[in-house]
């Protein structure tokens, strides 16, 4: 812990190498280090794998930049089910001459963590925001409709559709869209995005009270970019979802302790040759977190 | 491990950097690519900022003796001096020995098979635990190829 608060204080006097190490020790750290509340400015952004995340963050990098921001970017990409590694390359897409000091971008591998992000993602939040970075955005992973554990940690979620992305039904169905501050449909340049935004739009409408914008852009282009910032920065930070934040936030919490629990991998092996059954299974990792006193 | 794989110059060809950054995946490695056309000092704001051990640098533009270098002496002056460099693409062997001078601990040419590269990560991992130099701010001497 020493050296996270030593890293932190060399970080915040600017010091570059000492931010990005204090970001490893963080991901790295046994526990889950705790920074002082303080107000902190973040961005979710999420949304189907291919629908321009990456590259629509770039284009909000440089409005941000020009308008004399500091943005801090966390770019979440899969680790391998298998070997466990990664390969990560959402920084390819954020290219361009406002990259400097004003900018920031961390690659994160999701880990074989359910959902997608560590708890340690909040803490990273907070360190970056200590050390005066004034816009920060993470960038999930490609989602499908039910991972939702972004919006706990997230101050506003801004989710990123493309065109063609099937009918009004799957507009209605239950999910991330409900969660979402600001929608944004990518790729206006291309055909059908349109009426993937019309789409979306009547959906919200359903409710009659959701009056929740949503924005076509071209991030390839840099097309409507201006407007979704404006509509990112109109948005009040939520108030209302504290309970499906703590609850979030737990369950991930909880899940981490699981997944890097030392007897899992001999437990799965159990499980797979038949030896246990699987209420013996989580009876054991119950117990061996009892004993390990988390 | 985390691993950096860059491109850097005016060389528009990336498929044995993809290759090489599948078989670090593979292995379970954290693979950062930083795309195509890369000034040398974006290349080493980006180490700096992934906060990886090692860098990976392919070309095959014939520009490796400026380039390689001055990547090399950049990483030295940013406090990155831990960071292991190794190198591959199209790489005379009469420049081996420059590269070597720069720091460069491995260059990986065409036809190399993949878990050799693997192999020179262990060895760096082994050579790491007991302090033998290492890094390209390290003392020169040790190169695997």
């Amino acid at each position: 812990m020493s050296s996270i608060n030593e890293l932190l204080e060399l970080a915040k006097s600017g010091d570059r190498r000492s931010l990005s190490r204090l970001i490893t020790e963080i991901s790295e750290s046994d526990e889950i280090p705790q920074f002082p509340p303080k107000s902190i400015w973040t961005l979710g952004v999420t949304g189907p794998p291919g629908v321009g995340k990456s590259t629509l963050i770039g284009k909000m990098m440089k409005y941000w930049v020009s308008s004399g921001e500091s943005v801090a970017v966390l770019a979440l990409d899969p680790s391998s089910p298998i070997s466990g590694g990664s390969f990560l390359a959402d920084r390819v897409r954020m290219d361009g001459d406002y990259l400097g000091k004003k900018t920031f971008i961390r690659s994160i591998p999701s880990g074989n963590i359910p959902g997608g992000i560590s708890p340690r993602i909040r803490p990273i939040c907070q360190a970056l925001s200590a050390c005066g970075w004034t816009r920060i955005v993470i960038e999930t992973v490609g989602t499908g409709q039910s991972e939702f554990r972004i919006a706990s940690l997230v101050d506003r979620l801004l989710l990123v559709d493309g065109p063609d992305r099937g009918d009004i039904i799957q507009a209605e169905k239950a999910g991330i869209l409900e969660l979402a501050d600001v929608i944004a449909v990518n790729k206006s340049d291309l055909p059908g995005a349109s009426s993937s935004a019309q789409n979306i739009r009547i959906s919200l409408g359903l409710t009659g009270n959701d009056n929740r914008e949503v924005i076509l852009v071209s991030a390839i282009k840099d097309e409507g970019v201006e407007g979704l910032i404006s509509a990112i920065e109109a948005c009040q930070s939520k108030t209302n979802t504290m309970e499906l934040a703590m609850r979030e936030r737990l369950l991930s919490e909880w899940d981490s302790i699981l997944v890097l629990n030392p007897e899992i991998d001999e437990i799965i092996a159990k499980l797979c040759d038949g030896s246990i059954t699987m209420g013996k299974a989580i009876q054991i990792l119950g117990k061996s977190i009892d004993n390990r006193g988390v | 491990m985390r691993i950096v794989i860059a491109k850097p110059g005016l060389d528009g060809h990336d498929r044995g950097a993809k290759i090489i950054a599948r078989a670090l995946r593979d292995a379970g490695h954290d693979v950062i690519y930083t795309g195509l056309r890369k000034t040398p000092s974006e290349i080493v704001g980006i180490v700096n900022d992934e906060d990886a051990e090692i860098l990976g640098i392919s070309t095959l533009s014939g520009a490796h003796d400026s380039l390689i270098p001055k990547i090399c002496d950049e990483l030295r002056g940013s406090s990155l001096g831990n960071v292991v460099v190794f190198a591959g693409g199209i790489i005379p062997e009469r420049d081996l020995k420059l590269l070597h001078k720069s720091g460069v601990r491995a260059v990986f040419g065409p036809g190399t098979p993949t878990s050799e590269v693997l192999d020179f990560l262990d060895e760096v991992t082994i050579r790491k635990q007991n302090e033998n130099p290492t890094g390209v701010g390290d003392d020169l001497g040790w190169n695997w190829t």
